[in-house]
């Protein structure tokens, strides 16, 4: 599929494979939801393409435009909130898809009985949603979305609405569920997209930014939306023979992940090309002074945030983090507005094409 | 009923109190006057004498097929009103809303023009057959034209409160548009509904203006409760308060049943819907 919404500053191309799932992750406003709504038929884009499994969703690039109504589309939308029906029982909510579709009602019960009994819901089919806590609507509402045999599942943030014990049931439920299912989950949470997902897509600006398999890109972000989900801070600049070069000329000295770089550019590749450099903050350490004694990299920052972060204090400076100990921090007197040196051992410092 | 006694800051100056209560001697005094000026022995008799209960079977079954009428055409001008955008969709509210605040006697004459017989609708009909001013019919069209926006508004409310999103839901579950409206639409906005047909039904009930303009006055075709009052006034001033009081029973009957449980538009209150309300607002 293919679409832009010219208004909401919305282009974004993107493919499913048949049992796919995809993690998309962004800021807010990043358009998200829009990329579901566009899917779904709630949204009319300017221009676009998509097409399921041979089904045209809408093709608006020819001189006769498609467009399919939501309801032909079979793609059931999973939002935040459960948006039970309130007049209905839990069963019939999760009958109202195979009822829609012309199922005969007893049919369709059968259906969603046996729907919510893999939800274990099935001692809440007789009541109604207000009668529900809400990760018992929620798990109702994924099966009343799975019960319509959609063709994609989106799941606009599952587990945003949940409080901290319901969630991890919902993500268990849902991975047994989206387990070889065409799917496409909107998250802010990296667990969702590592234990949910295939593949992840960063939207940022309502452009793709980065995507690729969940692993790739938590272990190698090239965004720095994905390099803050994945704990790590993201230098972009240009490779050299010895790391990277900043576009304000600060050269970071790093070790080329060979993996990541077009096969026979030869090692080290000279390139020149854009790229960015990646470290975890456990390996940045923080100095009063100028630190000498190479292959290290050295940068003079100024402290603008402290934070707690597990059993470590966070420091914030010039767009990266270190992690230290409490007691290196008490010692090193931190506060903000302090200038220090970051410092960070070259052979931490993974470099990769961008 | 929870009336807030003692429970939390209102801010609420004790002035506003005062003007509140004179506000509301000025709506039941009235009443009370009137009621003091029955003649009680008289009662039954007056209220049960034949014409008194022509005039009010009339109004209920012209009322009951205004209200019909009412709910055929304003659930579709709601729905198109609150849930689709086009040119002109202001303007289309406005003049719906209209009766509203027109004089009914301007409504009258403007239902006389159209379908009376020299009217612009009128004339073909008349040429068909069909003779609508100054019959039963033309009773329900003048209490179906005021009551109309009643209706319109309350269900419109209803449906923005109620919000499109159960609808996109329901869509992408499958269920074409027919379908998403009956089974998940109206159930949603049925209190708004209700309350909307209920106030219908009392302005119908009402309706006098408009009523006497365009249908006249005819003892058992057009000569509604109202106009029964308005004519005994003349000469029997004893009816038409014994009567006068028959319609501020139904009205009251009629109001109370609306607001007798208040709740916002779309929202079912259940035995258990407290409760479980209050744990799932809690787990939010």
């Amino acid at each position: 599929m293919q679409a832009t919404v010219g208004a909401r500053g919305f282009d974004v191309g993107l493919s499913l494979a048949p049992g796919e799932t995809v993690a998309v992750l962004g800021p807010n406003g990043a358009g998200k939801s829009t990329l579901l709504s566009v899917i779904a038929g709630l949204l009319r884009p300017d221009s676009g393409r998509a097409v399921i499994d041979g089904k045209v969703l809408f093709d608006l690039d020819g001189g006769a435009s498609v467009w399919t109504a939501p309801h032909h589309r079979r793609t059931a939308l999973l939002a935040q909130e459960p948006l039970l029906f309130p007049h209905l029982t839990a069963l019939e909510n999760v009958a109202f898809g195979p009822r829609s579709a012309g199922t005969a009602r007893k049919a369709a019960r059968e259906s969603a009985r046996e729907w919510l009994a893999a939800v274990d819901a099935g001692d809440l089919a007789a009541r109604r949603p207000a009668e529900l806590s809400g990760g018992q609507a929620q798990r109702v509402a994924v099966a009343r979305a799975l019960a319509a045999n959609p063709e994609v599942l989106l799941l606009d943030e599952p587990m945003a609405a949940l409080d901290i014990h319901a969630a991890p049931l919902l993500r268990r439920l849902l991975k047994k569920v989206l387990a070889g299912r065409r799917a496409i989950i909107i998250t802010h949470d990296v667990l969702d997209a590592l234990m949910l997902a295939d593949r992840v897509v960063i939207l940022e600006g309502g452009r793709i930014a980065e995507e690729g398999p969940t692993r790739q890109v938590l272990q190698r972000p090239r965004s720095r939306f994905a390099a803050g989900l994945a704990g790590l801070n993201l230098i972009p600049g240009t490779i050299t023979a010895t790391g990277i070069r900043t576009a304000g000329g600060l050269e970071v000295a790093g070790h080329q992940d060979e993996d990541l770089f077009p096969v026979g550019s030869g090692t080290p590749n000279t390139g020149g090309q854009p790229g960015v450099a990646a470290f975890p903050p456990s390996a940045v350490s923080v100095f009063l002074s100028e630190a000498h004694g190479s292959p290290r990299n050295s940068f003079p920052v100024t402290v603008t945030d402290l934070e707690q972060h597990g059993d470590q204090i966070r420091v914030r400076a010039g767009g990266m983090s270190a992690d230290i100990t409490p007691a290196a921090s008490a010692d090193l007197g931190l506060a903000p507005g302090m200038t220090v040196y970051f410092v960070i051992k070259a052979a931490a410092v993974a470099v990769y094409p961008a | 009923m929870n009336r807030g006694r003692g429970s939390g800051y209102h801010g609420v100056p004790r002035w506003v109190y005062a003007i509140a209560a004179a506000g509301a001697v000025f709506v039941l005094l009235p009443l009370a006057a009137m009621a003091a000026r029955v003649n009680w022995p008289q009662f039954i008799p007056l209220v049960t004498s034949e014409s008194s209960l022509t005039a009010l079977g009339l109004s209920l079954r012209t009322s009951a097929a205004s209200t019909a009428l009412c709910i055929v055409f304003g659930v579709p001008l709601a729905l198109v009103l609150a849930r689709s955008s086009f040119p002109g969709q202001r303007l289309l509210r406005a003049f719906v809303l209209l009766p509203l605040v027109l004089p009914p006697v301007v409504g009258g004459i403007a239902l006389l023009y159209t379908f009376g017989r020299q009217g612009l609708l009128g004339r073909s009909l008349g040429a068909a057959g069909i003779q609508i001013a100054f019959s039963t019919t033309a009773v329900v069209l003048a209490q179906t034209f005021v009551a109309l926006p009643f209706l319109v508004v309350s269900l419109e409310g209803a449906l923005r409160t109620a919000g499109g999103r159960y609808e996109a839901v329901a869509a992408t579950l499958g269920a074409r548009p027919t379908t998403v409206l009956r089974r998940v639409t109206v159930p949603l906005v049925l209190p708004g509904l209700a309350s909307g047909a209920v106030l219908s039904f009392a302005r119908s009930l009402g309706e006098f203006g408009a009523t006497l303009t365009f249908a006249g006055s005819l003892q058992g075709v057009t000569r509604t409760l109202p106009l029964e009052i308005y004519l005994q006034r003349e000469t029997d001033a004893d009816a038409a308060v014994a009567l006068s009081l028959v319609l501020v029973a139904v009205a009251v009957t009629v109001v109370g049943l609306t607001y007798r449980r208040p709740g916002r538009p779309g929202q079912r209150s259940s035995p258990a819907g407290g409760a479980a309300g209050g744990r799932l607002d809690g787990a939010r």
